[in-house]
């Protein structure tokens, strides 16, 4: 086993697609994930690997697609206003069918927002962000030693379904130190017939390419595509369930909003409250089934987010409003206190109660 | 059966092309696949199609091909080409693409000397879109955005590519050709055929401007075309070399 | 104690950061569960900055130290903000070379060590921040004596051997250091 090291949120990613083959990087500098950048033009040059920093968001995540379309492993990492920048090219990679890896270290927003934690980007990243019929594979780590293994992760799943990907984190993950050991990673193979590796006069052409004028075309494309996401909704959600087992109130958090919530559920069945948690680490696909079933055995569930109130609708979805869902959320970039979400739990308890 | 003279380069496909009648693309694209193939390079050649009337270019040359969004041509054929140096990777862009949505990008790859070719058709006016003001749109020249005449008080000037990349460092071959004429059409080749030369010797960026027509969306006859072309845009835009890095060398 | 929170503040350039990393590599060390979390942005760069250490003998919740077990502090502001989120019986370390008051709370033990004019006098005036974290491991044991040396082995770099010793010194002067 690999020795224990720390190190922050932001060179973990880095160091983990290094390990997972990653090695093409484009970037452009923006806090809070500008580490990523300058680990990456530390390490790639000493590994044979090419690191640039693009003139733009847009730039780099084009220059993605060129690395992507050559069948090899590439990724590009920003924070929200710059994963907007990239969002055309992100439908592009979708439409293209390509596999990569985006790294979004969010903050708050809209607009330029602030510099501090943010999850208010969950519905660009699970819902769209371009334009057109298309899902990301989205992992979001509460670790840093998550974010080790869901960057490794994403880029398997993403080349086995030929989709890119996208690791959902937020300004404190990307800063903060833990301890992680850099191990059990795997590099699966998968079909790379469609890359463009010159033909060699040997094989037909091969095209990477979202354009079609034929309507019946396009949509049969589209059918197609969706055809692999059902495979991922059947066969990748992934998720953790803390303090589950004899559960009244089922809290929702993902990324850093999990970690404030443990402390809450701690508080809470000090008190002698029945709550736990249901940890959604695949944003899409969502974890629909396991809330489902919650929503049988539960009173209630308190969602947690650095947002609105983003993925409180997923959970409203997928428990098919069979119980109250209640909201926890601060946004902007402050980040929810173990207090507020207990006293959100707390009302959970009374409301849920009332039925 | 008598002996062939004349026949389709191998690089293009069998695929019948799309554009108007009178259009230069198809001399364009020809020079281009002439140039795979004197080199022998189509196996390892990538091109970038780009967003505009060239769009299907990826239905044309037998060689890879990855089709762009509008305007980020030269960023994913730097990916393309940083993924293996031994590629051979082109773009084929219009004005509208590289010369308004994709300027950025255009500098940049210049400025980085990313080792690609750009073949860059300026025929002053958006095509695919139905004839809307370019960049590159001369100034008094009447479109369907600019119904009185490009007026440049209002909306500036037409962009000069090659002579604004020419300022740059970075860049290693700059040339503007034309097609409107036999010597011209083998200018062209050549320039081509340069351009791709000096990639294979990992000499750097280069880009060759092809000054041509639309006589569609221009509202003119092919021949009339050639002749505003002689008339309104050679003058606006001289052709020859702005940058060799590697020329006086040659000639010595 | 099952999980100790600890928090240094002060101004940006203090060694706030690097003060908390230096109790992170205990964590590692010792095998325990540790986070380290700093403020970022541009409030680092001569603003005032903190930094959140959370230290565990089970899996960490939240790496946010809203309420200090231990807090140290490097300047008035930082007293000021962050005094009253100290949980009772919590320990405060803070510079009175900076700081030109005493602790206000009576329900917590509170350190007063005149770190900057000590590293000043011993000609090692950027390790004021160290002086403070000798101090805090002789009043917490949180960091084991023997680990000082590993721990500046792992954090500073193998090209300024200088200043292993000079930090070695300043943990050494903050540990001896009595009121």
């Amino acid at each position: 086993m690999a020795d224990k090291v720390l190190m922050k949120g932001n060179e973990a990613i880095a160091e983990a697609a290094i390990m997972a083959g990653c090695n093409f990087y484009f970037g452009y500098p923006i806090t809070p994930q500008t580490e990523v950048a300058a680990y990456m033009a530390k390490r790639m040059p000493k590994i044979g690997g090419t690191f640039l920093q693009a003139e733009s968001e847009v730039a780099a995540i084009n220059m993605c697609i060129g690395v992507a379309s050559t069948g090899k492993r590439v990724m590009t990492s920003s924070s929200s206003p710059g994963v907007s920048l990239k969002a055309e090219g992100i439908s592009y990679m979708a439409g293209c069918d390509l596999p990569a890896l985006i790294v979004n270290v969010q903050r708050g927003g809209p607009g330029l927002g602030g510099i501090q934690p943010s999850q208010s980007d969950y519905f660009q990243a699970v819902k769209g962000g371009g334009h057109g019929d298309y899902h990301l594979f989205v992992v979001a780590p509460a670790s840093v030693q998550e974010m080790v293994s869901l960057t490794a992760h994403a880029f398997n799943v993403a080349e086995k379904y030929r989709v890119p990907a996208m690791l959902l984190a937020d300004g404190t993950l990307g800063q903060m130190m833990e301890p992680v050991v850099l191990d059990n990673i795997t590099v699966e193979e998968h079909d790379k017939s469609w890359a463009l590796t010159g033909t060699k006069m040997e094989r037909e052409h091969n095209v990477i390419n979202s354009l079609s004028m034929l309507p019946e075309e396009l949509e049969q494309w589209n059918i197609d595509r969706f055809k692999r996401y059902e495979a991922m909704e059947e066969q990748e959600p992934m998720w953790e369930e803390y303090e589950m087992e004899d559960a009244e109130v089922c809290v929702v958090a993902f990324g850093i909003s999990s970690r404030v919530s443990k402390n809450a559920i701690m508080a809470a069945r000090a008190k002698g409250l029945k709550v736990g948690m249901i940890r959604p680490i695949t944003l899409w696909p969502f974890p629909k089934k396991v809330l489902r079933a919650a929503a049988d055995k539960v009173k209630a569930f308190v969602t947690v987010e650095m947002n609105m109130g983003q993925m409180f609708e997923d959970v409203e979805l997928a428990t098919r409003c069979l119980k109250p869902v209640l909201k926890c959320n601060r946004t902007g970039g402050c980040i929810p206190t173990p207090e507020h979400v207990l006293s959100v739990i707390e009302d959970a308890f009374n409301v849920g109660g009332e039925q | 059966m008598g002996e062939v003279v004349f026949k389709k380069p191998h690089s293009l496909t069998d695929n019948q092309f799309h554009y108007c009648p009178g259009c230069t693309h198809g001399i364009i694209h020809r020079l281009v696949a002439e140039v795979l193939d004197e080199l022998q390079i189509e196996g390892r050649t990538i091109g970038v199609a780009s967003v505009g009337c060239s769009v299907f270019t990826y239905n044309y040359f037998k060689c890879d091909m990855v089709q762009a969004a509008h305007g980020r041509a030269p960023a994913v054929a730097t990916g393309v080409k940083r993924s293996d140096p031994n590629n051979i990777v082109f773009t084929y862009q219009g004005d509208g693409d590289l010369a308004s949505i994709g300027t950025a990008e255009t500098v940049h790859s210049a400025t980085r000397n990313e080792n690609i070719t750009i073949i860059f058709v300026n025929n002053a006016i958006y095509g695919m879109t139905g004839g809307q003001m370019a960049p590159t749109s001369l100034p008094g020249q009447v479109t369907q955005t600019s119904p009185y005449g490009r007026d440049v008080k209002t909306v500036g000037y037409p962009v000069r590519i090659c002579e604004m990349l020419s300022e740059l460092e970075g860049p290693t071959y700059l040339e503007r050709v034309t097609v409107d004429n036999v010597k011209h059409v083998n200018a062209a080749k050549k320039a081509i055929k340069k351009a791709f030369q000096y990639q294979m010797e990992g000499k750097g960026f280069s880009l060759i401007e092809v000054v041509s027509t639309c006589p569609t969306n221009w509202g003119m006859t092919p021949e009339k075309s050639l002749e505003w072309l002689q008339e309104n845009m050679l003058p606006y835009y001289p052709l020859g070399v702005y940058k060799d890095k590697y020329a006086e060398k040659e000639d010595k | 104690m099952a999980q100790t929170g600890i928090l240094f503040a002060g101004f940006g350039g203090q060694g706030i950061l690097f003060s908390g990393k230096f109790l992170a590599y205990e964590g590692l060390i010792s095998d325990k569960q540790v986070s380290w979390l700093p403020s970022y942005g541009p409030e680092m760069r001569g603003g005032t900055a903190s930094c959140s250490v959370v230290f565990s003998d089970e899996v960490i919740g939240s790496p946010i130290v809203e309420k200090p077990d231990i807090l140290v502090v490097m300047n008035l502001p930082s007293l000021d903000k962050y005094e009253s989120a100290v949980v009772p019986g919590g320990k405060i370390f803070y510079d009175c070379s900076l700081i030109d008051r005493k602790v206000n709370r009576t329900d917590v033990q509170a350190f007063a060590v005149p770190a900057t004019k000590m590293a000043a006098d011993n000609g090692m005036p950027t390790l004021a921040n160290m002086i403070l974290v000798g101090k805090m491991i002789k009043e917490t044991g949180l960091i084991s004596t023997e680990h000082v040396e590993k721990i500046i082995d792992k954090i500073v770099s193998a090209r300024h051997q200088d200043l292993k010793e000079l930090n070695a010194k300043a943990i050494k002067m903050g540990y001896d250091y009595e009121a």
